[in-house]
């Protein structure tokens, strides 16, 4: 059994199942724990067969690899996908109390099994076109996800969320199209030998900008973000979780595949646009999310911010840059998926999202004043928590590379951050309660379902800063991978060249 | 006929982000569905044109040679059953947004945005949904 194709069966065969159970919504909500559970399993079996330095290539249907679609995973796909169990698994947990037998009845969790399995295809996918139908797997589940429900507010979001990412994969597609036509193959392997050897640079930096387009819109990157804060915050918070988890860092792994296997004609153009790029969506997002009162707006805004650091490791274009991408990445789904899931209890416990009508939770439930403290401070920077560790190599790979610029707004951004972060612990946890606050209702709050995912995020994240050693040295490894990509076409291409 | 193909292509390009730019909501629709059908074309055309060039061995011959590229017609086939799929959605959550918004115009989605109910000064009284 290639256990590369484990984490697309197991979505699949759980998608099935869950259809079958359509009328049983109890056993939909056991088969979604199963299920994620056996995806984060097969994903940290992957991570062990490949944490050696392997490659693991299937070819699909056995054809050879420039004319079949290949799947791949190499040490950087392994740890997302690794990710992306942990998130399913928490988000599966939370799902229980979080969303309503009306949601469920009308097919939560085949969507939910069915984005699982669009965003572990695009992580392991070895061809660019068949990226882009993992994309639209993905897409097509977040939409009804996103709009599952019919709320006013979800309606209102979901339209820009629709039109904005059926722009961007247009893009992708006339790109993918382009692409074929100046390289003759789709192998993103086979590209990254073909692409060097194309005579006309200026037609393949033309081609990268608009992959860097089309996944910036879905990144969510300056100046192609303003979908995210105007949609994220209308589902229910298990959604958003999930989504800030993994949908806008499937575009970012897609930048980082592309900007390191196959656009490396112009590196001093092209990843100093990134680098660029990414200095504003830092700046841009945290100014945004300064203004906002509603928490999960806010914490959208925080989301596009965080982007940019991960930008920021890409546009660096080094393996320590890359390195601290990849952990970066590990921190940031971990923090920012336990501030939206806190942010949930919060409005339980305290009846609003919003920070003016809420108050005095300290006073009243200094447990739960700690459970949204540990990732708020993780995600501004301070030690001994993981955003800190994650701040502290880019910024290193910051200074190795000489870009003084980016290394200073990084660290003004790290500023603005805690003080975003302190706002809400101002507002919500340590002011007097407000006047016009609805009456709280403590037992809806508490249920172990919504309080364990909160709790195992945050945990996540002090994990990952006191490991910092090791979790960075696993990130470092994958980063040489990354920077070598001949490694990869010879492993997809095997004996063809 | 890569020419005319060409002017074509720029043509739906042109139609369909200028629909996407309207304010209705109808409009936008019909600019992205025109966007797709360009994108389909400039795949077909970007994969060189053949005329009665069938990508099959002859008999006795070992391989093709200047035959028409199969490629890109796989890739539109599998472009057009997403993109149907995907305007299918996009048509029923159009209509849906209609009826509960009772608006079409993209001017008028705004609560998710702006004002009032985000605005530092106003405290709304309640609100919808978890």
């Amino acid at each position: 059994m290639q256990t590369v194709l484990l984490p697309l069966l197991i979505p699949l065969v759980f998608i099935v199942l869950t259809l079958f159970a359509w009328n049983a919504p109890r056993l939909q909500r056991m088969l979604s724990l199963f299920g994620s559970s056996a995806l984060l399993l097969a994903a940290l079996s992957l991570l062990a067969q490949v944490q050696t330095g392997e490659i693991a290539v299937t070819q699909i249907g056995n054809w050879p690899a420039p004319y079949g679609i290949t799947l791949v995973a190499d040490l950087f796909s392994a740890i997302m996908l690794t990710i992306t169990g942990v998130v399913a698994v928490l988000v599966a947990i939370y799902s229980l109390e979080g969303i309503d037998e009306n949601r469920v009845a009308h097919g939560f969790y085949p969507l939910f099994f069915a984005l699982l399995m669009g965003v572990c295809g695009a992580f392991l996918t070895g061809d660019i076109f068949n990226l882009y139908v993992w994309f639209e797997v993905m897409l097509m589940a977040s939409f009804v996800l996103m709009a599952l429900g019919g709320e006013r507010a979800q309606l209102e979001g979901a339209i820009k969320y629709v039109i904005l990412n059926l722009t961007s994969s247009a893009l992708f597609l006339s790109a993918t199209g382009i692409l074929y036509s100046v390289a003759g193959t789709l192998n993103m392997a086979d590209l990254s030998i073909r692409l060097p050897e194309v005579n006309s640079p200026g037609l393949v930096t033309t081609i990268a900008m608009l992959y860097l387009v089309a996944f910036g819109i879905k990144a969510a990157i300056f100046p192609l973000f303003f979908w995210l804060p105007a949609s994220y915050h209308t589902p229910p918070v298990a959604v958003t979780a999930l989504f800030s988890g993994l949908l806008t860092k499937v575009g970012v792994y897609s930048l980082v595949r592309v900007f390191t296997l196959l656009f490396l004609t112009d590196v001093a153009f092209t990843h100093t646009v990134l680098l660029v790029l990414g200095g504003f969506t830092m700046v841009v997002g945290v100014l945004g999310a300064a203004a906002q009162y509603d928490m999960r707006r806010l914490l959208s805004f925080h989301i596009v911010s965080q982007i940019g650091y991960l930008l920021m490791g890409l546009g660096l274009y080094s393996r320590a840059g890359l390195a601290s991408t990849i952990f970066f990445m590990a921190h940031v789904i971990a923090a920012k998926a336990a501030l939206f899931l806190v942010a949930g209890i919060i409005r339980r416990v305290s009846g609003s999202f919003d920070l003016r009508r809420v108050g005095g939770l300290y006073r009243d439930q200094p447990w739960l004043a700690i459970l949204f403290l540990i990732p708020a401070l993780s995600l501004a920077g301070l030690p001994p928590l993981s955003g800190f560790f994650g701040k502290l190599a880019l910024v290193r790979a910051g200074l190795a590379q000489g870009q003084y610029a980016i290394v200073a707004v990084s660290l003004a951004v790290s500023l603005l951050t805690l003080f975003s972060m302190t706002k809400i612990w101002m507002e919500a946890f340590w002011k007097p309660i407000p006047e016009k606050a609805p009456s709280q209702n403590r037992e809806a709050g508490y249920k172990f379902s919504l309080v364990f995912p909160a709790l195992a995020m945050g945990l996540i994240s002090v994990v990952l800063g006191v490991l910092a050693q090791p979790v960075y040295g696993l990130a470092d490894q994958a980063a040489g991978v990354l920077m070598q990509p001949a490694l990869y076409a010879a492993a997809v291409l095997g004996g063809l060249r | 006929m890569t020419l005319l193909l060409a002017i074509v292509i720029g043509v739906l390009f042109t139609v369909g982000l200028y629909m996407m730019m309207r304010r209705s909501l109808t409009k936008v629709l019909i600019g992205l569905m025109l966007l797709g059908q360009a994108i389909n074309l400039l795949i077909f055309t970007t994969g060189r044109l053949q005329r009665a060039k069938p990508p099959l061995i002859p008999l006795g011959a070992e391989q093709i040679s200047q035959s028409a590229d199969p490629l890109p017609q796989a890739l539109i086939l599998t472009a057009i059953v997403i993109s149907f799929g995907v305007t299918a959605f996009a048509l029923v959550l159009a209509r849906q947004t209609y009826t509960v918004l009772g608006t079409n115009d993209m001017n008028e989605l705004r609560d998710t945005d702006i004002i009032p109910k985000y605005h530092p000064e106003s405290v709304p009284e309640e609100e919808e949904g978890l």
